[in-house]
């Protein structure tokens, strides 16, 4: 312990003391400070580049949901726009189908209709045509047998019998 | 000659010290080397302190 | 690979300079009469570890041609501040050369400067070698431990000022030099001050910081290379490193710190201040000394082995042969320098982080209570 008292040596400790306090101070001016500034600055652009790298990332992420979400809203208005379609082709065709079978219907109708009239007007005509030739036919037997009254009565019985109408 | 005996007691009790401190510090490095750079960090720590008491003991000895 | 390599190569480049300086370097030899016995390699040792006022690179001794390049001697003597080159001593280192400066005379002794008494023309001693009619001077000459500070800190101005150059130009990454500087800054940041002071406090002692662990860690590196110089291991520059790392840590201290320093919460009264006198005593003095102590002994411890192992090849030359002997003197000393590499690095490492430690306990607030 004496000799360690014994070497010290005061002014080696004050030239220490005033060398070590100028040295720090130098190197804080010259050195540290723009060394940990540059390093921090460094550091902190580091930092925000990996940020705007996540916040990047994540913008993508969301485009590519948004572009995922329109592309479904695009097939879902296709595929509704597809059914439209699909259902109108049905109901105009289903709607062709009913007039087509309305207007057959209709001149089926009619033609019924006219086939009845027609046949009514025949058979008025056929009537008429009966009638004159019965009239003829009478007329004839009439003339023909005016001479046996009672052998004609008797055949315009008979014959009016028999030509029932119908 | 008595200084010699105290400084020869002094490396004694350090070393075991020291054996015990790097002794346990592998043990731990063994059981978890994942904490290896924490456990030597403490480890250096720790046997600066225990050290710097062998040191003053000798210089105050010497 | 290639560090390992290359750390070899420097340390073994280290030892062949320095056993080269071993055999050759002594002040007190006379010509012809190398340093070869166990006492002489002692004196030698101690003399070695001790600052010396001039820089000492070799003895020629056949011709007794001293290798050396003086450095100013500046003394605060009785009669005023005396300042000249130590060549005036002529090497000496015994007190027999005296230099006179008006009145004042002034001698060398085991690399001290003394003043004589006046009226006194030479030193006299008592029975235990003390000077008995001289006294101490202030000395504050440039010695080797100052010029060693002078160019460890001269190499890290114009190391980091480069790199905060570099910087400044706008290059994010840095250049040359600057490569191996950054990651160490980085690595004192973050490893040392970060986690010990916290994230919000460390800024402000960074500055200390870094000077203080790069100047221990160059000067540390300058002891092994063959030059020979021991600032770290003298122990003034360990003590005034210590009080700066105190007298910091004492005047940042938070209210929280003094609170439970000095009046200790949760601990019964009667006990508050026997515990204050020993948190006082722990950190004004127990904390600074063990820092102070750890240092210098490591360093000191680190020279005297190297150079007690190179010695190997003068002590045992006779038992084992010079090949024998200096072959193992080499391996050993080999093996120790390699330590010493280590080790130089270890020492600062140490003291920034216990000297941010003790910063961070002072500087510490307690949110809780």
């Amino acid at each position: 312990m004496e000799t360690l008292l014994n070497d010290f040596s005061v002014g080696l400790f004050v030239m220490q003391a005033v060398i070590l306090i100028i040295l720090i101070l130098l190197m804080r001016k010259f050195a540290w400070k723009p060394i940990l500034d540059a390093l921090q600055s460094r550091e902190d652009g580091i930092q925000n580049a990996l940020d705007s790298a996540e916040n990047a990332k994540l913008e993508m992420q969301n485009l590519q949901a948004d572009n995922a979400n329109l592309l479904k809203e695009a097939r879902a208005e296709r595929e509704s726009m597809l059914k439209e379609a699909r259902e109108l082709k049905n109901k105009m065709i289903e709607d062709a189908k009913t007039e087509a079978q309305a207007q057959a219907n209709t001149m089926i109708a009619q033609a019924q209709a006219a086939i009845e009239s027609e046949k009514k007007s025949a058979m008025a005509e056929l009537k008429g045509h009966v009638a004159g030739l019965s009239l003829d036919i009478a007329e004839k037997v009439v003339r023909q047998e005016l001479s046996n009254k009672d052998k004609q009565l008797e055949l315009v019985e008979s014959m009016l019998n028999d030509a029932k109408l119908n | 000659m008595y200084n010699l005996i105290g400084a020869g007691l002094i490396v004694i009790g350090g070393g075991i010290g020291l054996g015990q401190i790097g002794g346990k510090a592998m043990e731990g490095i063994a059981r978890q080397p994942e904490a290896a750079g924490k456990i030597q960090t403490a480890m250096i720590i720790i046997g600066a302190l225990l050290e710097g008491l062998a040191f003053g003991a000798l210089i105050l000895g010497a | 690979m290639v560090s390992k390599k290359s750390i070899n190569f420097i340390a073994i480049l280290v030892l062949t300079l320095f056993s080269v300086s071993s055999y050759g370097n002594s002040d007190k030899q006379e010509p012809g009469n190398p340093v070869n016995t166990a006492q002489e390699i002692k004196e030698y040792i101690a003399h070695h570890l001790k600052d010396s006022h001039d820089f000492h690179l070799f003895t020629h001794n056949e011709s007794g041609t001293h290798i050396s390049f003086p450095l100013p001697v500046i003394v605060w003597t009785s009669n005023g501040l005396k300042t000249f080159m130590s060549s005036a001593f002529h090497h000496d280192d015994s007190g027999s050369v005296i230099v006179e400066k008006g009145d004042t005379r002034l001698v060398k002794l085991h690399s001290k400067i003394y003043e004589l008494d006046a009226g006194a023309t030479t030193v006299a001693f008592d029975e235990h070698h003390h000077p008995e009619n001289a006294h101490k001077v202030l000395d504050f000459s440039i010695t080797k431990s100052v010029f060693g500070m002078l160019l460890a800190g001269l190499l890290m101005l114009l190391g980091f000022s480069a790199l905060a150059r570099g910087y400044k130009k706008g290059h994010s990454v840095p250049k040359g030099i600057g490569r191996i500087l950054e990651p160490l800054v980085i690595y004192v940041r973050d490893d040392i001050a970060k986690p010990n002071i916290g994230e919000k406090k460390y800024r402000k002692f960074m500055g200390f910081l870094l000077t203080v662990f790069f100047f221990i860690w160059i000067l540390n590196l300058l002891g092994l290379t063959p030059i020979g110089f021991n600032v770290t291991g003298q122990i003034a520059v360990t003590a005034c490193l210590a009080i700066f790392t105190a007298v910091i840590y004492l005047f940042s201290g938070s209210k929280d710190f003094w609170k439970h320093t000095l009046w200790m919460p949760g601990v019964p009264v009667v006990l508050r201040p026997i515990l204050a006198v020993i948190e006082l005593i722990g950190f004004v003095l127990i904390k600074p000394f063990s820092l102070l102590v750890r240092l210098f002994a490591n360093m000191t411890a680190g020279h005297f082995v190297v150079m007690s192992l190179i010695a190997l090849m003068i002590t045992m030359k006779e038992s084992f042969g010079v090949v024998g002997s200096t072959g193992m003197s080499l391996v050993l000393a080999l093996f120790i320098s390699v330590i010493e590499i280590l080790v130089a690095f270890l020492q600062a490492f140490i003291f920034t982080m216990l000297s941010s430690l003790f910063i961070g306990m002072a500087v510490e607030e307690h949110d809780h209570h």
